[in-house]
């Protein structure tokens, strides 16, 4: 069992833009309206980054910068404050992959310097490390369906052995044409979480997470949401963050694929 | 404090030296490199390569044919070899099959399964032919997957995709892991296989060498891309066992440039700094480093300066690239069963194809095969977007 008190969450989807703007909706206050992603995001980047940068990197570090800003004035001189990362994400950076491979079909295969610069799946970590100056560690994983409960159970066993706060980011992208035909990501969806081993004084939930794989993975109400959920795998966490959104206490099983589940205890 | 550590209690490597263990400590022992000049596919490059001889002909088949393409042909491979599925096997019944997670490190899995079939797209809807599988070949996840579908395991699973730190990560994800409660034992692996993405990649950018690698040479021109799929069963080490022990791990970033390593080496410093001080061991109790040593100019010299912050001149190290090609996401495992060879074997490996050392950079690089006693010895992996990671291995005392 390991035990994490969660100290802030970063969040954004299509309608759901940052954690406090989407509480009403996923506590089932407020119907669910997907709505476009807005234009700018992750204005931590300097200019000229986040114009070369790619949706994927700037999603992925939107929702880090979200989870992070309450430690804003901290972090920004006193780099030494932030947390340790775990990236998750199923497939990665697939408009960077597509272009790569198209590149390859062409008689010359000039793939783009920069494109294969940006083709490792920890590209999203080591554009955060350098905009927050942090040299801790960062993990980037992919467990498919099941990347958002490997990535918060790579963070609980961190925290716990390494008995460090963590920053944990999962996000996934819709692929583009032609992978997107052979693998379905229905909208863009990003979520991080703020992870402390130890007590605070004003945290949002506590997650006990259980060991073993085995059970019922739980499912929404909403139908929308539901759509999101099953059609992302970073939106497998909405289990969680809706349970979080309702300060419900209780038992939560995260779909992970495979018939297999994430199982936790949460208390507000 | 020093932590608990866990013991290698089974390995197998495959990599352009051969198949399972033997073949990599008789090519080490012998100087012979498993480079050659490139003839993948039909990649027109003046570079040399690692490749893995008859890959080509040993598809999966069977209930394993979605996962059919090079990158899980040669996991397949590597797990087959040195009893270790079987080893696997037996852990299995003492543990469970729940309880023993699978860590696998990849930079780029089956993305040449997703080449070919842009390649072979319909010309007028531009679809990707039929057969084409993204979950079980491209995806990240798609080793790892087939890695504890082959072992018969259903607990945790994860792939881990660092760049060229992957595989060396995995040790230390799979350590906390264990540490936390999620598992009890672990495999912990890499797979990384040939394709055009990396080929034409580094070519593109400059990096990679006409001839074979030299690191640490005063000419080196760049890496040789190899390709390779490694494995180790990690368990609890206990006394009496025999087994080379993870006694220390360390992880850094650079957060320096997504591509050049840090001028002054500080995050690989950071990384072995770490790795000692989780072993609770002073630099001088290290008897051999095998170092990233991809042989491009900038990144050799930037290692060099973080082995002279931390060891000074005098730790013997070298790097064992010459032999095997850059693996890139298999590197870190493939480099920490040679460091296990060399620990049992006593043992230290020269640095093939290096003939002038630079004069420029310091560290205490051993040029020619030497037979020493080993007791604890270090394995640096850093890659793309400034990531290390620097695994500290040893002997069992006594």
């Amino acid at each position: 069992m390991s035990v994490l008190h969660l100290e802030a969450i970063g969040l954004m989807a299509p309608g759901l833009v940052g954690w406090e703007r989407s509480r009403a909706v996923l506590a089932g206050e407020q119907p669910y309206q997907t709505a476009p992603l807005p234009a700018t995001l992750a204005m931590l980047l300097p200019a000229n980054e986040r114009r070369r940068t790619t949706a994927t990197v700037k999603l992925a570090l939107q929702v880090a910068q979200e989870a992070m800003d309450g430690m804003k004035a901290q972090w920004q001189t006193r780099r030494d404050c932030m947390p340790p990362t775990v990236l998750a994400s199923s497939g990665g950076d697939s408009e960077v992959l597509n272009k790569i491979c198209m590149a390859l079909t062409e008689p010359d295969r000039a793939v783009s310097p920069t494109q294969f610069h940006h083709s490792v799946h920890n590209t999203p970590a080591g554009y955060w490390a350098i905009a927050t100056g942090c040299t801790l560690s960062s993990l980037s994983l992919s467990a498919y369906d099941g990347s958002f409960a490997a990535g918060l159970r790579e963070a609980a066993a961190l925290a716990s052995t390494e008995a460090t706060r963590v920053l944990l980011i999962a996000y996934d992208l819709p692929l583009p044409f032609p992978l997107a035909e052979r693998r379905t990501i229905v909208a863009p969806f990003a979520v991080a979480l703020l992870l402390n081993p130890a007590p605070i004084n004003e945290r949002l939930a506590l997650l006990r997470i259980k060991p073993g794989c085995s059970g019922t993975a739980d499912r929404l109400e909403s139908a929308e949401l539901e759509q999101l959920r099953a059609g992302n795998p970073a939106a497998r966490s909405l289990p969680l963050l809706c349970a979080i959104a309702r300060r419900r206490a209780g038992p939560i099983a995260l779909d992970t694929g495979d018939d297999a589940i994430l199982g936790m205890e949460i208390t507000p | 404090m020093a932590i608990k550590p866990l013991a290698v209690t089974a390995c197998t490597v495959t990599n352009a030296l051969g198949r399972g263990m033997a073949a990599s400590l008789t090519a080490l022992r012998n100087e012979e490199s498993g480079l050659r000049p490139c003839d993948f596919e039909d990649a027109d490059l003046p570079t040399w390569i690692g490749r893995v001889a008859g890959v080509e002909e040993e598809p999966l088949t069977g209930e394993f044919t979605a996962f059919d393409c090079r990158n899980n042909r040669l996991a397949r491979l590597a797990l087959e070899q040195d009893g270790f599925s079987t080893a696997v096997r037996q852990a299995r019944d003492r543990y469970g099959a729940e309880r023993i997670g699978v860590f696998v490190g990849t930079s780029t899995s089956g993305i040449g399964a997703t080449e070919q079939a842009y390649r072979n797209r319909d010309l007028a809807t531009g679809c990707l032919p039929a057969t084409f599988d993204y979950q079980h070949t491209h995806n990240l996840f798609s080793a790892a997957d087939l890695t504890r579908r082959w072992l018969g395991l259903n607990g945790v699973a994860l792939a881990i995709s660092t760049a060229c730190s992957s595989s060396a990560k995995a040790f230390a994800s799979a350590f906390r892991h264990i540490s936390a409660g999620f598992c009890d034992a672990a495999v912990v692996g890499g797979v990384d296989s040939l394709c055009l993405t990396t080929l034409y990649g580094f070519n593109a950018l400059g990096l990679a060498s006409t001839q074979v690698c030299r690191p640490w040479d005063r000419e080196r021109d760049g890496l040789s891309i190899g390709e390779a799929a490694g494995f180790a069963l990690l368990e609890w080490a206990e006394p009496g066992d025999g087994c080379i022990r993870l006694l220390g791990y360390g992880e850094s970033s650079d957060a320096y440039h997504m591509t050049a390593a840090h001028p002054e080496g500080a995050g690989a410093a950071l990384a072995m700094e770490q790795a000692l001080a989780r072993a609770g061991l002073p630099p001088e109790h290290v008897d051999y480093i095998n170092l990233h040593g991809t042989a491009t100019p900038l990144n050799d010299a930037a290692e060099d300066k973080a082995m002279l912050r931390v060891f000074g001149t005098g730790a013997p190290c070298s790097s064992t690239k010459g032999w095997t090609g850059h693996t890139l996401g298999a590197a870190g495992i493939v480099e920490a069963l040679l460091v296990g060879l060399c620990l049992e074997q006593g043992f230290i490996p020269g640095m093939l194809n290096t003939r002038h050392r630079d004069p420029n950079l310091g560290a205490g690089v051993v040029l020619h095969n030497r037979e020493q006693t080993l007791r604890i010895a270090m394995s640096n992996s850093f890659g793309f977007g400034g990531t290390n990671c620097s695994l500290l291995f040893g002997r069992e005392e006594g």
